[in-house]
């Protein structure tokens, strides 16, 4: 009696994949359009709120305040998309920075800083990689430990202190803009490294890989993908990004403090899923992302525009998340289910 | 049978044992009975929340969000009793319980019935609940001389030479030593996590007792906000901050599997102690306060890899068993 159940059972299983294939690749379209109003509509109201919003100085300058977030979003992506999660990015942010501070300390020039905060980056992020693909360890439960592991190493060598000299030079990276114009350099290096993850994740075996990973690691795994070797690829990513990250906020800032940073996965992880990569893996796409980097981004100056504390922003940025991810699920319970 | 501890429970006992005999054999004054009381004030909150923790973990799921709704249900009723002095004690304690187990059971529905990850639910809450902590205090404190004495003294109030504090959290650990081993439901929670599929055919409500881990934990957070603010004299909007990750170092080194499904509250209730001594330690050999984040997250990961590691050897060491006989 068991064995004809199971088959009805796995057929249905089946169908229902079918479906929520068709419904969500429905969605996706209409997700990015979503998106892209959400991004006009808050475009009008800040404009609204404030006459200087819409200056083409001020709207370049207000790049910096997220660049260096959406510059560890792209990495964050393929991590959720591949279905896992790293919410030790901002430390490991933190752990590069004060690495660049000593080494500042010790005399190394502008590009020796530069190597040193990506390396920092990248080790950090291989650690975690290689703890989780080896002992086979959920990522949330390493990069629980890692996150306080390595901001508590930036405490242990920083303390009360703070690390505030660095090199003229130094400077530009996250202050300079390109040429006589106003476009400042994080904003082309975004721009780069976008079209880079874009062409990998959407054009490459790689990221069909990791959509495969992310849909059902087990079968990827039996149909050849390297599913381990790809997922300590894809920390060691994020871990690098982040140290670059690391170098333009230090930059910017001209400091380093243990608390650099600080809270920074939330908003991270909200830009991601905002836009559009779903939180269980399988399912993501370049475009949401960065209209969401922008949305969100944009969204922050205009409640700085009207003197709302980072605090109660916070609140905001919950919200969305939550919000951004209830929403694939309302929308799907409220569609009519005639598009099987 | 499961009252009992194990032999894994009593394996780390014996090894606290070592680890008090080698720091008092490098600070003698560390086996001094009022430092001894101060460690078991120090972990009773964290022993307490822990265990929320350990029902939440269980499941299979996490709560990133217990220091945020400690520090808004401690600034609730700090601010209440501040401005409404007259209101009895045993009062502001219901209220606070109250208020944790509303915001338990957002964090509830949202991991049941909206379907949304536990880490990523609790996220969104822990930004959310901390952001409210921040909005009912408009940023100032409220500090000792604001409360009244019932209130600031209730937790350091001691009858034989036990704090009203270590009370409660024996209270705790008893109850939910008895709901989690004893009770049907209790038995339910381990039962979605260890396997979601099989529980479900079973005809265990799989949202249901979701929901009633979450709105637990945020009962027994709340209480402990009470007990936080009033044993710390003091209510601000960066109470508690990181709180959370000790809960889950405490879970992880007491030998709750961080994937759900096992995990016991002596088990926590040591992994409390254990951190509680190590802290009280560091500060008796004079290491700065910095280190402890750092020590937190090593404790947290070589804890969950050492976990991992005897997981898979008593699953080969099962699976042998169960070739043999047949």
């Amino acid at each position: 009696m068991n064995k004809p159940k199971a088959l009805v059972n796995k057929r249905n299983i089946f169908d229902l994949e079918k479906i929520r294939k068709i419904n969500l690749l429905n969605i996706l379209l209409k997700w990015e359009i979503i998106l892209l109003f959400i991004f006009i509509a808050i475009i009008i109201v800040n404009s609204n709120l404030s006459p200087y919003f819409l200056d083409y100085n001020n709207l370049m300058n207000t790049t910096f305040n997220f660049i260096e977030k959406a510059i560890i979003a792209l990495p964050m992506m393929l991590v959720i998309i591949c279905g896992d999660i790293d919410i030790s990015a901002a430390s490991i942010l933190a752990l590069s920075s004060v690495f660049m501070g000593m080494a500042s300390r010790a005399g190394v020039g502008t590009f020796g800083l530069i190597a040193v905060g990506l390396f920092a980056g990248l080790a950090a992020g291989f650690l975690n990689g290689f703890i989780i693909t080896k002992f086979g360890i959920p990522s949330i439960a390493v990069t629980l430990g890692s996150m306080s592991l390595f901001r508590g190493i930036a405490y242990v060598i920083l303390g009360d202190k703070a690390f505030t000299k660095y090199p003229k030079s130094f400077a530009y990276f996250g202050q300079g803009y390109i040429g006589n114009t106003m476009i400042p350099f994080e904003l082309v290096l975004f721009v780069v490294l976008a079209i880079i993850f874009g062409i990998v994740l959407h054009k490459t075996t790689l990221g069909r890989k990791v959509f495969a990973i992310g849909n059902n690691s087990t079968a990827a795994n039996f149909s050849g993908v390297a599913v381990n070797k790809i997922r300590l690829i894809i920390f060691t990513v994020i871990g690098f990004c982040s140290g670059l990250a690391s170098i333009l906020l230090t930059s910017r800032i001209g400091s380093t403090r243990p608390n650099i940073a600080d809270g920074w996965e939330l908003e991270i992880i909200t830009t991601v899923v905002l836009g559009g990569v779903v939180i269980t893996g399988g399912q993501g796409n370049i475009f949401g992302v960065i209209i969401s980097v922008f949305i969100i981004g944009f969204l922050k100056f205009g409640m700085g525009l009207i003197n709302i504390p980072g605090k109660v922003m916070n609140i905001a940025l919950g919200f969305l998340l939550i919000i951004a991810i209830m929403l694939p699920e309302l929308l799907k319970r409220i569609k009519p289910k005639n598009n099987i | 049978m499961l009252v009992l501890p194990k032999k894994r429970e009593f394996n780390f006992f014996i090894f606290i044992i070592l680890i008090i005999f080698i720091i008092s054999l490098r600070t003698p004054s560390f086996l001094d009975l009022n430092n001894f009381m101060d460690i078991l004030n120090d972990t009773a909150i964290l022993t307490m929340v822990a265990i929320g923790q350990l029902m939440i973990i269980v499941t299979g799921g996490i709560d990133l969000s217990v220091d945020a709704s400690l520090a808004l249900t401690g600034m609730s009723v700090a601010l209440l009793n501040q401005h409404y002095p007259e209101i009895p004690l045993f009062i502001i304690i219901l209220i606070s319980i109250t208020i944790g187990l509303l915001l338990g059971s957002i964090n509830g529905l949202l991991v049941s019935q909206a379907k949304i990850p536990p880490v990523i639910t609790t996220l969104g809450t822990m930004s959310i609940y901390r952001g409210l902590v921040f909005v009912i205090c408009k940023g100032t404190w409220v500090s000792a001389h604001e409360m009244t004495e019932a209130f600031r003294e209730f937790p350091r109030r001691s009858f034989l030479g036990i704090s009203n504090l270590i009370f409660i959290a024996i209270l705790i650990i008893v109850l939910f030593l008895i709901f989690l081993s004893l009770t049907k439901t209790g038995r339910e929670i381990y039962g979605i996590g260890g396997n979601k599929t099989a529980a479900q055919y079973v005809g265990i409500n799989l949202n249901k007792i979701n929901y009633l881990a979450y709105t637990l934990c945020g009962g027994i957070t709340g209480l402990a906000g009470f007990l936080w603010v009033a044993r710390y004299a003091a209510a601000q909007s960066e109470t508690a901050i990181g709180f959370n990750f000790q809960t889950i170092a405490a879970c992880v080194v007491g030998g709750v599997s961080i994937t759900g499904g096992s995990g016991t509250v002596i088990g926590v209730v040591l992994g409390a102690f254990f951190i509680g001594i190590v802290y009280n330690a560091l500060t008796m050999i004079n290491v700065s306060p910095f280190w402890q984040m750092a020590i937190q997250g090593f404790i947290i990961l070589f804890a969950i890899i050492i976990n991992t590691i005897m997981d898979k050897r008593n699953q080969q060491l099962l699976l042998r068993k169960r070739s043999f006989n047949e």
